[in-house]
């Protein structure tokens, strides 16, 4: 990690880790034993060839490298930001058992970086197959459905509700974590692919049902979007919001520079957000930028905070404040709130998810004085197109349901990411766009 | 990028405006709205679809910040960088029987469309437009011309009945049968307008009009609560049961961002007073 120092970074949101210099990067890329049979190829969602990619920043052929990455992955500069390395590539890297694991991630993004700022290579396109495929939503689960379809020759439209493409990528996580004109550089190589990106488009409302289905397949990328609340007394008051309301203004709306920016955001002195996951994380440092105090709340023991380690790292450092084992039960105040209610909790038996079941330690209340709450406790599928398309099979959680090839119940029509899911992770939605365009390959060749 | 085809002034701080938008307004229906964003440095902000022709669709507003002031100020052939829609379920179309539709000040802008689609669902439409005062007052031959019937009335008195339009409202139920009842207006005129519906039990509809940022129900920032039960108005409504309404939430979540609605548009003014009305789109 080259992290900016905090008392810099804590004024601004560019980015904090400032990335490898090419020394740093050859030097650390050498390190790499180039196994015959590569386990970190096997923990990468995609399948970077990483050994080859390896060799070539060993020996200083950046561009080469950086053609390697892009066979299987059009978004490296994003991926080797926001991956969670630890429990996938580096996670099974052989070195990691009696040292440290090759840091593939900072590598990737050092690649990437290096391609942009010598200007990116337009990626192969095969010849037009004259079919048309519709991909809704343009988070990385349709950005990469759109890049693999583009390069095999198909005519692919791409629907996009909000003002910009990028998904989360856009409004969810923020610039410190992932600095906008890079997801920006990476969407414009997919779309010079010859991507037809069509935003400010609501499927279901702008495009209707009949239209999509009027393409030859259609993929579903449309994420989960859709914000949990945890129905709080008081949780309705001005100043409660879902992360995705706070960070969107943020992110997407820079409310941070309110008045020049036009969105507005209440900057609350005191800040209280409720979750442990990378979503958390992001409001909480982002409401820490903003000037407040910041205060995590999180029911389980810190050993369970689902994050990234390196980002709970970083949060600690800049200052915020983590309550662990307690749960908020009602948000105080009248016009406006003036404090949060919660109650510690003991960890009992493990459940499910191999984790223990916190339960709520009686007469155990107690209240944080706060101004601003934030709910960072999940998300769940974007139900608007799905609920439109009655034939569509979906689960108990709202997910639509697909097989292994990534088939929805419905013919031609495929879905992954988010949508399939639930709430998961960028490579994973990638992984799943990728196999999917396999699916709608294959069935659209056999036709 | 999204041309405005016209535009003008309707009465006292109110404007229309026509853009081409066809992914919008080849699928448009009544009670839908839209999210424009002005340019790169503006906020998304949601208003009604007031009319269809065409490849185009109009939207009605009133100048109360610096996003409406800012785009009162733009002229035909000028551009919208973002329109996003048509959001929203579309109004319940069904076939009442007598309908009275009730538009408060520029929340008339909503009726004439569902004027006309309740009319051609084979309901008897009657219209009440009420304003404070004779120079408030919008789209009076339009509606005279979508409804069955029209009432005016002005707080004031200017023009019209004398008073507010719960009054007219329920002049008509006294004198004839009422099926269903839609409200739009600001909300204060909604809540206590619904009130005179309520003993009756007729189907009362209201059009929420709450802080919106996406439209297409991410973010929760215009939860509104209906009948106990907490919905997001962009995408459950914005129509919803008036008597189910939560109005004072409503009212109290509206004014979150007064301090800074108020700091934006103190300094787009003085920008403007500083460019002399030159350019003021920066």
């Amino acid at each position: 990690m080259h992290d900016r120092a905090i008392d810099q970074r804590l004024h601004d949101f560019k980015e904090v880790d400032t990335g490898m210099t090419s020394e740093e990067a050859k030097i650390e890329a050498e390190r790499c034993l180039q196994c015959k049979k590569p386990l970190c190829v096997k923990g990468c969602p995609v399948g970077i060839d990483i050994p080859a990619f390896l060799r070539e920043v060993a020996s200083g052929n950046f561009q080469k490298a950086a053609a390697i990455i892009k066979e299987q992955n059009m978004l490296p500069a994003i991926c080797g930001r926001v991956c969670p390395q630890e429990v996938q590539c580096e996670g099974q890297c052989i070195l990691g058992i009696k040292e440290k694991p090759i840091s593939i991630g900072e590598l990737e993004r050092f690649v990437a970086d290096t391609e942009r700022a010598h200007g990116m290579v337009a990626p192969q396109k095969k010849a037009s197959t004259g079919r048309r495929v519709a991909v809704v939503g343009a988070g990385p689960a349709g950005l990469t459905a759109s890049a693999e379809l583009a390069r095999m020759g198909y005519s692919v439209t791409l629907f996009e509700s909000l003002h910009a493409a990028g998904g989360v990528l856009m409004y969810g996580i923020p610039a410190f974590r992932l600095p906008k004109d890079i997801v920006k550089a990476e969407i414009d190589a997919v779309l010079s692919l010859g991507v037809d990106l069509k935003l400010n488009h609501l499927v279901g409302r702008s495009v209707t049902v009949k239209e999509l289905l009027s393409y030859d397949a259609v993929f579903l990328g449309t994420g989960a979007g859709l914000p949990y609340f945890m129905g709080l007394p008081g949780e309705n008051l001005p100043g409660v919001y879902s992360a995705n309301e706070f960070l969107t203004r943020v992110n997407l709306m820079h409310a941070d520079s309110f008045p020049v920016f036009d969105t507005p955001v209440k900057r609350g002195s005191r800040v209280v957000v409720v979750g442990g996951g990378n979503v958390a994380m992001d409001a909480a440092r982002v409401a820490r930028r903003l000037g407040g105090k910041v205060m995590l709340v999180y029911r389980r023991r810190e050993e369970d905070l689902p994050a990234r380690e390196a980002e709970t790292q970083r949060a600690k450092e800049e200052g915020i404040e983590f309550v662990m084992c307690s749960h908020p039960i009602k948000v105080l105040g009248e016009q406006g709130i003036t404090g949060v209610e919660c109650v510690r909790m003991e960890m009992c038996a493990l459940d499910k998810s191999g984790r223990p079941e916190p339960v709520p330690i009686e007469g155990s209340h107690f209240t944080i004085d706060a101004d601003v709450f934030i709910a960072a406790i999940g998300q769940g599928p974007n139900p608007l197109l799905i609920s439109e398309i009655p034939e569509l099979k979906r689960g108990k959680r709202g997910n639509v349901i697909v097989d292994d090839e990534f088939r929805t119940s419905m013919r031609k029509v495929f879905a992954g990411g988010d949508v399939a899911t639930g709430a998961a992770t960028v490579i994973l939605a990638m992984g799943a766009a990728k196999c999917a365009v396999h699916a709608i390959d294959k069935m659209l060749r056999e036709e | 990028m999204y041309t405005i085809e016209k535009a003008g002034q309707l009465a006292d701080k109110v404007y229309q405006m026509w853009v081409k938008a066809p992914h919008v307004a080849h699928h448009a229906q009544a009670g839908q709205f839209v999210i424009f964003r002005i340019d790169e440095k503006g906020e998304r902000i949601p208003l009604t679809i007031s009319a269809v022709d065409g490849d185009s669709f109009r939207v009605i507003f009133m100048t109360i910040g610096k996003t409406t002031t800012h785009l009162a100020a733009l002229k035909a052939g000028d551009h919208i960088r973002d329109v996003a829609g048509p959001l929203g379920k579309p109004s319940d179309l069904s076939k009442f029987g007598t309908c009275v539709l009730v538009g408060g000040g520029v929340g008339t802008a909503s009726l004439p469309i569902i004027a006309r689609s309740l009319k051609a669902a084979g309901n008897r439409v009657v219209g009440i437009v009420g304003a404070r005062n004779a120079s408030l007052l919008i789209l009076e031959d339009e509606m005279a011309k979508a409804c069955d019937e029209l009432l005016i009335s002005t707080d004031d008195g200017t023009k019209g009945f004398h008073g507010f339009a719960a009054d007219l409202l329920k002049q008509v139920m006294a004198r004839e049968k009422v099926d269903a009842v839609w409200i739009i207006g600001p909300a204060m005129m909604m809540k206590v307008t619904c009130e005179a519906t309520r003993p009756a039990g007729i189907k009362t509809f209201v059009s929420l009009n709450p802080v919106m940022v996406d439209g297409t129900g991410m973010c929760g920032s215009c939860r509104v609560i209906v009948g106990g039960e907490t919905k997001f108005a962009c995408v459950d409504g914005p129509e919803f049961d008036a008597h189910q309404v939560d109005f004072n939430l409503l009212m109290g979540r509206l004014r979150t961002y007064q301090p800074e609605e108020k700091e934006s548009l103190e300094r787009y003014n003085a920008h403007i007073c500083a460019c002399k009305g030159g350019d003021h789109h920066a």
